[in-house]
């Protein structure tokens, strides 16, 4: 990769990049799913990612949490180069994804979900609910989710705004830099998509690296600061969510980059 | 519950026994009846029993109760294991029956292999974990149904115990510590010291929960609540013992089956482990994601349902003195799969308690028991039986969409 387009707009911090992706490409036989993509999302800001059905938002982000191997390119961290070979060396680093699906066992209570697979547990292997219910409460305060009455009521039992809360507060809770929000607000309701955006501005202020994939412009021209949008498997662009439109996203997502195309003028 | 968005800061429930018994009545209505209909059932087969027969309720009689269910409870154990899984085991009576034909070869007294009795039993409980361990790796890493490896285990471990017994029939159990198992009766002054033992422990697991959760600053359970689950636990315990104790005295199999009931309970409830079963049952690939090694839980389950039917075939093996060619045969492998459900385990995965075993078992062994009392045939029992089954399972079913719908 010889120039990257990430340098070509303004970020919003002088420092590097907490989470960056260099020239990523992947095939799936024939297929090319990424074509040298370039991503980066920095510390305290909401990265969108857009692009239409089949655009490679999913598969960066399997690349980047380890699912699937890049076959070309390089993922930094810190500005290091990072070694992520499965989910585990994602997770190691801090990276940690919130699923559309969530990922949550309907039949376990809030605080079984949010230490699921990582339990605290005494020399015997005995599990210490005491301490995992208090720092499950504490979690949840430090996101103000304030709706769910009781953590240890069954998951089935909450609605989704609630449920995604659940699951964003358990990518939260490990120490984690990166946040990674596959789609948050497909499935919910106007109040409960607000309630969940609110926590995604939380997440940045707190100090993490958020991602938000979504294919609501709405949702993102409220809480991104820039959109990266990808077509067909390459980079369009990164836009500051300040100076752009949510027309000019559009275009990009469905057309390309304006400039590129004839008959478009820059207003 | 809260309403959907707002974002009200919602009162944390409150401990009072007025709101505990609140929420539980809601729940109640809303399809989780919990282990309520088992309760209910059982007080109602043993009313009609007893006024038909009063020898139902003698000493005597619970006794030989007790003796007959251990068996099966204790398979229904590892069943419950496998059920939470939402998997099934179909080769669970055959195993058994292998573990009872390892115990009654290794015990053949002057033979080359004779070993004693503790190491036979060691050894045959050993074998019947790897054969389920087996099975649960073509479930896990072959991917065939564990429906189908099980059939095939049904098949083929039915198959060898008609080979290995052959033509002689019967195997016949000399060795006294293998009988001991089911034939072996606590004196008066052991039973009851066991009961104070139980109740100790009880109260000491209770206490312990509390100052932890104190400790941690969340709020305790209800007191008074806590206190009264105690008197209840000691009030059965002793009551039994007591009960026991006028006749031959409380079994050694029935202490068995209170020792599995408790450390698997332990696994299921307070391990990391049981909680990844749970996790695994309800949800996979949440499992996986979440960094759990599915395929490794699920050859453990087989392992554990291997295992527990090892120890209730050796179980039966020591109640008949003896082996035969019908080792693992009969209904045993329905009554175990049907206390695991009568319990209130569900077929789907991930809902049910070890407990369970020990409730289902109760009430197809009151059953059982109160026909064969009453002298009517095998016909009648078995009818009973599957009625009984088709009932629970309804109330699982109708209790799910319940759930459902209240959105629970």
């Amino acid at each position: 990769m010889t120039s990257a387009p990430a340098e070509s707009t303004p970020s919003p911090t002088a420092t590097t990049p907490t989470l960056e992706a260099r020239g990523v490409s992947k095939s799936f036989g024939s297929v090319d799913a990424l074509i040298d993509v370039d991503f980066e999302v920095r510390t305290g800001e909401v990265m969108a990612l857009v692009g239409d059905n089949g655009a490679g938002k999913s598969t960066l982000i399997k690349c980047i949490a380890g699912i699937h191997p890049i076959d070309e390119g390089e993922v930094l961290f810190d500005g290091q180069k990072a070694s992520i070979h499965g989910p585990k060396d994602a997770v190691k680093l801090g990276i940690e994804v919130v699923y559309q699906d969530l990922a949550l066992c309907d039949n376990l209570d809030v605080v079984q979900n949010m230490y699921l697979g990582r339990e605290i547990r005494d020399f015997i292997g005995r599990l210490k609910e005491a301490p995992m219910e208090a720092r499950t409460a504490d979690t949840l305060k430090g996101l103000r989710v304030t709706t769910i009455s009781s953590i240890r009521q069954q998951v089935a039992s909450l609605s989704g705004g609630q449920r995604q809360s659940v699951a964003i507060g358990r990518a939260v809770m490990w120490n984690s830099r990166v946040v990674i929000l596959d789609e948050p607000t497909a499935a919910l309701g106007v109040a409960q998509t607000e309630q969940v955006l609110q926590l995604v501005s939380r997440l940045a202020e707190q100090g993490l690296a958020v991602v938000l994939i979504s294919h609501n412009l709405h949702d993102i021209f409220e809480v991104a600061d820039r959109i990266t949008v990808l077509r067909l498997g390459r980079n369009v662009t990164i836009y500051d969510r300040r100076t752009t439109s949510q027309e000019t996203v559009v275009h990009a997502i469905t057309a390309g980059v304006p400039t590129k195309v004839a008959g478009i003028t820059s207003e | 519950m809260s309403t959907d968005g707002a974002t009200v800061d919602a009162a944390p429930p409150s401990n009072s026994l007025g709101a505990i018994a609140r929420r539980r009545f809601e729940a109640l209505k809303a399809g989780d009846v919990g282990t309520l209909p088992i309760i209910v059932g059982l007080v109602l087969i043993v009313a009609f029993f007893y006024s038909k027969n009063s020898n139902y309720l003698s000493a005597g009689n619970f006794t030989n109760l007790m003796t007959q269910m251990a068996g099966v409870t204790t398979i229904a154990i590892g069943v419950v294991f496998v059920l939470l899984l939402g998997e099934i085991d179909l080769s669970i009576a055959y195993v058994s029956g292998i573990a009872g034909i390892v115990v009654a070869e290794l015990q053949i007294p002057d033979s080359s292999w004779e070993v004693k009795g503790v190491v036979a039993i060691g050894i045959a409980v050993t074998i019947t974990a790897l054969i389920g361990g087996l099975q649960g790796s073509f479930v896990a890493f072959v991917g065939i149904p564990s429906f189908v490896v099980t059939l095939a285990g049904l098949l083929f471990w039915q198959g060898v115990i008609l080979y290995v017994i052959g033509d002689a029939g019967v195997i016949i159990i000399e060795d006294t510590t293998i009988n001991n198992v089911a034939n072996y009766f606590f004196t008066d002054k052991v039973g009851y010291l066991m009961a104070a033992a139980a109740t100790a422990l009880f109260a000491l697991s209770t206490l312990s929960g509390v100052v932890s959760r104190r400790r941690h600053g969340i709020r305790t359970d209800n007191l008074i609540l806590e206190v009264a689950k105690l008197v209840v636990f000691t009030a059965i315990i002793f009551g039994a013992v007591r009960w026991a104790n006028q006749e031959r005295g409380f079994p050694l199999a029935f202490l068995l089956v209170i020792i599995f009931l408790v450390f698997w309970s332990w696994v299921a409830e307070r391990t990391a482990f049981g909680r990844h079963v749970y996790a695994v049952g309800g949800n996979a690939e949440a499992a996986r994601r979440a960094g759990i090694n599915v395929k490794r839980i699920q050859v453990q389950v087989f392992m554990i349902s291997g295992l527990m039917a090892g120890f209730g075939g050796v179980i039966f093996a020591a109640r008949l003195n003896s082996v035969d060619l019908n080792a693992g045969g009969g209904t045993l492998l329905l009554d175990a799969i049907s206390a695991a459900v009568i319990g209130g385990t569900s077929l789907f995965g991930g809902r049910g308690r070890v407990i369970s075993a020990l409730m289902g078992a109760l009430v197809i062994s009151t059953v059982a028991n109160g026909i064969d009392l009453l002298g009517y045939s095998s016909a009648i029992k078995y009818m009973v039986t599957g009625l009984i089954l088709l009932a629970a399972v309804t109330l699982d079913a109708v209790s799910r969409r319940r759930l459902a719908q209240a959105g629970r």
